[in-house]
């Protein structure tokens, strides 16, 4: 791989990447199970750079803004590595959000450019709000011949002859603005430098490298922070190569790991738990005698690979299992939201490992990571190199919350030096997240600090830390709040306690098996951490792009629909 | 060719007997993800369904942002 730590922005090393592996393969693109696209880095630059030079000619300069929303796809990454050789700020956002929510975001970044595919830029032309767009350049991808783009470029058409210049950032110079997925109205924008990229794709590939022939399958979205670093910077510093899929239908999905012989893949634990509860199916369909032999070399494997994981031994031990995900699976990698250790630890007995870690948009991608040396399920890992862990103000248990220091956080919050002075003190990164360290140096996580309970006994409870109890909880959801958090007391003194909110499986109805199964789980907890009651939900939850629930969204919509004496006592 | 109503039809008559969900309660108006109680990867398997009814292929990125039945009739019916 490309050495780092002598560059100053990521434009110039991913210029270089593009001329030292420019025969390798860096990006296939396939529409279901019908390959579309394959790039080597030497065409991938043949298409970046008129599409730059466009840029440059079309007054996009240094410092400038482009927004870019679109699915995963070759044309994110040639647009990114364009806006970078301008010397431009990445601002990716999710395509996810509403036209609405885009346009504010749009107006809030005061993006120059926009690159956006057709079907999102005809909702944003929709969109009442669209009058009010300040964006001067739009370029639109895959849009139909003689289609109405209000003004728009089609972007297959946006490009010029000759050489554009390279602009050269330094170090603290802006990279990317990016919008960390927080659920109330004002926009958060993380202001993000070069050296943050820099630094977190150097300690993520000392860990995890990438080397040329690994296939990367790109699934998250790319505006997310981890697949801009392990489905683009990562690979392509390495000379690795990307597969977008243009869909994610399961049964393609399981298609592309066979086809491409994927090495490394990011999920959210929501399409882990899926992908879990599939091969369980599949496993309880076998004939008895072969589930026999399949639990032994389950068992076989997890006690051969207890110390460190021995990728040819699964493979051999568990060759059938491996053969689906298409026999080359090194890892997958996880993070984001809280998972469930059963999960994780499921796959690492198949010999999978799931890497899982944590981090923030705040802190660029990871700041902890799970280095399999053992593979441990209870936690999210240890801190990555150059990255500085602290636990403030720890109670008696040694939970505390975490705050981090090192170079890939971020520089500040866009026009909200308010927001930054209270998020980042003295040089450390107050996370909201509460954790411990255990003996090994590894970061257990209990929780966000705003949703802790202090209870009248003074213990601190938090509801994410209790909702383990209830993993694999036969229902759809599930999710634990305060009492009080969902409808704040009219009244001083007023009792504190936990209540569960479940959303059930399409016509499953709460029987009494259901109830004992959580009265039983239940009475596993100290009294002082119990749940009081429940209240059964019947919409799915709110959640982030990275799947995690919206916790205050969901307590507010719950807050309004039932009074607390709704809650049905357990 | 069928009438965007017949093919509008044919889809809530579809997504009730997949979901086993009673046909009248829903409307073509409706958000399928609450009326029908799916989640984002449920909603694939009914295009998948729909797909495979009407003979055409409707990519996911063209259906971001879609979340009531009759416009995802129109987006069918715009392929058959």
């Amino acid at each position: 791989m490309l050495d780092l730590t002598k560059y100053s922005c990521l434009g110039a090393v991913l210029r270089d990447a593009l001329d030292r592996y420019s025969s390798e393969v860096c990006l296939i693109e396939a529409e279901r199970d019908r390959e579309k696209l394959r790039l080597t880095y030497s065409d991938f630059k043949e298409i970046a750079l008129p599409l730059a030079r466009a840029l440059e000619d079309a007054d996009f300069d240094a410092n400038d803004r482009a927004a870019i929303i679109m699915t995963n796809q070759s044309k994110w990454l040639i647009s990114a590595y364009a806006i970078f050789y301008c010397g431009g700020v990445l601002v990716p956002l999710d395509y996810k959000l509403s036209a609405a929510e885009h346009l504010q975001l749009l107006a809030h970044s005061k993006a120059k450019v926009l690159v956006v595919e057709y079907h999102l830029w005809r909702a944003i032309m929709q969109s009442p709000q669209f009058q009010a767009i300040a964006t001067k350049i739009v370029l639109v991808t895959e849009a139909p011949l003689g289609a109405e783009l209000a003004g728009a470029f089609r972007w297959e058409d946006f490009k010029r002859k000759g050489s554009p210049d390279f602009v050269m950032r330094q170090k603290d110079d802006v990279a990317c603005i990016v919008y960390s997925s927080g659920t109330g109205g004002r926009p958060k924008g993380c202001v993000l430098t070069h050296e943050n990229y820099l630094e977190q794709c150097r300690s993520l590939t000392a860990w995890y490298p990438f080397w040329p022939g690994v296939r990367y399958l790109s699934i998250l979205p790319t505006n997310h922070a981890i697949d801009f670093m392990v489905g683009f910077i990562g690979p392509f510093v390495c000379g690795a190569c990307v597969v977008h899929l243009r869909t994610l239908r399961p049964e393609f999905v399981r298609d592309a790991f066979v086809r491409y012989r994927i090495t490394y893949v990011a999920l959210v634990p929501m399409i882990l738990k899926n992908l879990e509860k599939g091969l369980r199916a599949k496993f309880d369909e076998l004939p008895k005698w072969k589930r026999a032999l399949l639990d032994t070399m389950i068992s076989t494997n997890r006690l051969l690979t207890r110390g460190r994981p021995n990728v040819s031994l699964s493979r051999m031990l568990l060759r059938n299992v491996h053969r689906g995900f298409g026999g080359e699976l090194l890892a997958l990698i996880t993070g984001g939201a809280f998972i469930e250790p059963s999960t994780t630890q499921f796959f690492y007995d198949l010999g999978i490992p799931v890497v899982n870690g944590y981090g923030l948009t705040e802190a660029g991608t990871a700041l902890t990571l799970n280095d399999l040396k053992p593979f441990r399920a209870d936690t999210v890992g240890k801190p990555l190199p150059g990255v500085e862990l602290r636990i403030l103000n720890p109670d008696a248990e040694g939970i505390g919350e975490v705050a981090a220091h090192s170079k890939t956080v971020m520089s500040h919050y866009l026009d909200d030096p308010e927001l930054t002075l209270q998020t980042i003190v003295e040089g450390w990164l107050l996370t909201g997240d509460l954790g411990r360290f255990e003996r090994h140096g590894h970061l257990q996580l209990f929780g966000r600090k705003k949703n802790m309970i202090v209870t009248e006994g003074g213990k601190n409870i938090y509801p994410e830390d209790i909702e383990t109890v209830f993993d694999g909880l036969p229902v759809k959801e599930y999710a634990i709040f305060a009492v009080n958090y969902i409808w704040p007391p009219k009244e001083l003194g007023t009792r504190e306690a936990l209540v569960l909110i479940l959303r059930l499986e399409q016509n499953q109805t709460f029987d009494k098996p259901l109830l004992e199964d959580i009265s039983t789980r239940n009475r596993r907890l100290p009294d002082f951490k119990r749940v009081g009651g429940y209240l059964i939900w019947e919409r799915d939850f709110p959640r982030t792009a990275s799947m995690k629930i919206k916790r205050q969204l969901l307590a507010e919509e719950i807050g309004k629909f039932f009074e607390r004496v709704a809650i049905v006592n357990l | 060719m069928p009438t965007t109503e017949k093919t509008l039809d044919e889809i809530l008559d579809l997504a009730a007997m997949h979901f086993k969900v009673p046909r009248e309660k829903l409307s073509p108006d409706d958000d399928f993800f609450k009326a029908l109680g799916i989640d984002s990867l449920q909603t694939l398997d009914l295009l998948t369904k729909l797909e495979n009814h009407f003979h055409v292929e409707l990519p996911d990125y063209e259906l971001q942002g879609v979340s009531d039945f009759r416009t995802l009739a129109g987006k069918i019916q715009a392929r058959l």
